[in-house]
């Protein structure tokens, strides 16, 4: 089994802390895990890409080839657009609806979302919303993770305990707001 | 100890050189090797020196020093930065280095964050050194600690070739066993470290002399791996990350190929003659240049067919992908979703929302909008970003500490009203010199110090030194005190920015403007490590 995920979004979205939880899950499960960030300039405001692989052997290499992505996972739906051309036959992209409208050109939003209904698969996240009905704005990212639970080959015990581990030094209170954030992401699908 | 660790290849590099019994450690930042200073730096129970050095150049020395007194040390830099420590790396390949010497040089192939994609594995060459090369975290663990043993055996320093996407990448790696550091014991053989001219030809003479030895090493080294397949009339040879591609796509080709990997060098020159013995057809995958694959074509005619880099199939530049690779092995693309979801404006990288580099920025286009003719050369940094519209300021940007002797150049040329646009850091890295030249001719240029008390690129170092040292040592050196102005880089002295600019720039003379404000994210920082603690 390989599951190979693109997280994309915005620099200072936090793309990888959502990669951290899911690949934190994984490892607990026992799987294997490779996964690449973006450091740099690349890092400051633009589209940032980060590769995850998750499989029950070991992963040959840190990069996932075009066509070949079970899910893109965006934080942002105009950067969810950008790396279809990573989806193989019957991938998935799970996005955002927030806009980052950090460009002059950003398209109009509806026409953008509209564009979502060409691909065989796709599932829109109102992530924002959902975090704020869960407590805390910041909850964004646990919610994102919580809509693409029921895809990834990780168990959601798993998952749960990544969140925990990553939260323990912020008190009890966050990790439950986190908590809600995921079954709220988790009950989104439509 | 043999727990597994979930490491960035960086990290690994850094706990590779703990376990190895590193005593020191040095660098400059840049992407992508900062990741193994700063994990030594957040790791400080570990007893060994871990400084961030003015330049990669110092940072070698420094480490030169650590071998000299018989320990081990380990440099890191990016690829360019191995420019910039280029005379003490050739001239140590000279030495009879006694603690082991390595040096972790990231490459950025496809030029993430970088200024041009050059391949370290030519720098080893040229200086006659071993090179390794790691495919994963695991490897980049035990590649350090090897190297350090390899360094000690031929006491010569060894290159670790790191590449952004091992140096960027997390995965779980098993630590071995710590090996202890070296004691302080001064090497007692000076003679083969003064590299006199007399001394220097023997010592020349001795490099010379080892590479028959180096070439054994690495024929038999086990990250220089054979699997024949005799039945198959097509041989791969793949060097560093291309193995890793090979193997993702070796399960889809129609018939599997002999494998020679290389990750160690000297080139293993009798496994490539094996495996490509009785071959027509030889496939090469190198991350980098092609530089096993010209050694393999040659000047003169070659009888079997070679696909690669140079004859186009596999790509020049950039680096490699699971999907590059696949033409030369012969395999199609991928077929993914045919939805079309049309066309999607970039996104660039920015300057942060409330950058300092921002506003002077604008202060230097609206002073330069009021002259005639300006010239602004510009520097290594986050300030790069400002070739961006709404500012589209610089005009150059080369390397580190080229503005200032750039501006002084076309100012000489006879051009006027000449700029040169660098921050603190890399003012300090290599800007000082080129001052001292422009102060010892009265170069005509202003030159602004983009002062955000930060080297910002590379995540939020500390500059070496504090704000408050740049005026001295721009007094120091000897530059009119003035025509040395100190503005902020804030919105509300606009104005007065733009009035300071405009009027050094019209001075006939040097003047140097110190533009401060700390980079946001420092700012940001600190703010929560005081919510922190509070």
């Amino acid at each position: 089994m390989t599951y190979d995920i693109i997280l994309t979004g915005v620099g200072g979205q936090g793309v990888l802390s959502l990669a951290a939880v899911i690949a934190t899950g994984a490892m607990k499960q026992g799987l294997e895990v490779r996964q690449s960030e973006v450091h740099g300039m690349a890092q400051r405001g633009g589209s940032v890409v980060a590769h995850l692989r998750i499989a029950d052997a070991p992963i040959p290499g840190d990069l996932i080839g075009k066509a070949s992505a079970d899910m893109v996972l965006a934080m942002e739906p105009l950067e969810g657009l950008r790396y279809t051309g990573y989806l193989k036959k019957n991938g998935i992209l799970v996005a955002s609806t927030a806009p980052v409208r950090n460009i002059p050109d950003y398209p109009d939003l509806d026409e953008l979302l509209g564009r979502y209904t060409k691909l065989p698969s796709y599932r829109l996240v109102d992530a924002e919303g959902l975090a704020k009905q869960a407590g805390s704005a910041k909850t964004v990212n646990v919610v994102m993770v919580g809509a693409a639970s029921s895809f990834l080959p990780v168990q959601e015990a798993m998952l749960k305990e990544a969140i925990r581990g990553l939260f323990q030094a912020k008190g009890e209170q966050l990790i439950e707001a986190n908590f809600k954030a995921f079954d709220a992401g988790a009950g989104s699908a439509s | 100890m043999n727990e597994k660790m979930i490491l960035l290849g960086d990290e690994a590099v850094a706990v590779g050189a703990l376990h190895a019994g590193a005593s020191a450690a040095y660098g400059y930042p840049g992407t992508p090797s900062t990741e193994i200073i700063t994990y030594l730096l957040d790791h400080h129970e570990h007893d060994l020196a871990v400084n961030w050095c003015a330049n990669e150049k110092t940072a070698y020395e420094t480490a030169l020093g650590t071998s000299f007194a018989g320990r081990r040390a380990l440099i890191t830099m990016k690829h360019v930065g191995l420019n910039v420590a280029a005379d003490p790396f050739m001239n140590s390949a000279l030495l009879n280095l006694k603690g082991g010497v390595v040096i972790a040089v990231a490459d950025d192939p496809g030029m993430h964050s970088s200024q041009n994609e050059q391949d370290s594995r030519f720098f080893a060459d040229f200086a006659k050194i071993p090179c390794l090369e790691p495919v994963s975290q695991q490897e980049a663990y035990e590649m350090t600690r090897a190297a350090f043993d390899i360094s000690e055996s031929f006491h010569v320093p060894v290159i670790l070739k790191l590449s952004t996407r091992i140096s960027h990448s997390r995965a779980a790696v098993v630590p071995s066993a710590s090996r202890s550091q070296n004691p302080v014991e001064k090497a007692t053989d000076k003679q083969n470290w003064m590299l006199i001219p007399a001394l220097a030809r023997k010592r020349f003479d001795h490099l010379l002399s080892i590479q028959k030895d180096l070439l054994a090493w690495s024929e038999s080294c086990p990250w220089n791996r054979l699997e024949q397949e005799p039945a198959s009339s097509t041989a791969v040879i793949a060097t560093g990350l291309g193995y890793n591609y090979l193997m993702e796509n070796i399960a889809f080709m129609a018939e599997r190929p002999s494998v020679l990997r290389v990750s160690a060098y000297p080139v293993p020159e009798n496994l490539i003659r094996r495996v490509c013995e009785d071959k027509q057809r030889i496939i090469v995958l190198e991350e980098g240049y092609p530089f096993v694959e010209r050694l393999l074509r040659g000047i003169l005619p070659v009888t079997v067919q070679i696909a690669g880099k140079m004859d186009g199939s596999v790509p020049l530049s950039g680096e490699l992908t699971p999907d590059n690779v696949r033409p030369a092995l012969g395999l199609p693309a991928h077929e993914g979703i045919a939805a079309d979801t049309g066309a999607l404006p970039g996104r660039p990288p920015q300057l942060c929302a409330g950058c300092p580099h921002a506003d002077t920025y604008n202060a230097v286009k609206e002073a330069l909008a009021s002259l005639p003719s300006g010239l602004v050369t510009a520097d290594i940094g986050c300030y790069a970003l400002g070739v961006l519209p709404p500012y589209s300021v610089p005009e150059t940007i080369v390397c580190m500490g080229a503005s200032i002797g750039m501006a002084k150049g076309a100012a000489e040329a006879g051009h006027e009203n000449c700029v040169a646009i660098i921050g603190d850091s890399t003012f300090l890295h290599s800007g000082v010199t080129p001052l001292i030249d422009a102060v010892s001719h009265n170069a005509d240029i202003t030159v602004i110090i983009v002062d955000n008390e930060t080297v910002a690129m590379t995540g939020g170092q500390k500059t070496i030194l504090p704000s408050s040292r740049l005026v001295p040592v721009i007094e120091g050196i000897g530059v009119d005190p003035a025509h040395i102005k100190v503005i902020e880089a804030h919105r509300r002295e606009y104005e007065n920015n733009v009035k300071v600019i405009r009027e050094e720039i019209g001075f006939r003379g040097l003047s140097v403007i110190i533009s401060v404000r700390e980079c946001i994210e420092t700012a940001r920082k600190k703010n929560r490590e005081k919510g922190r603690t509070a």
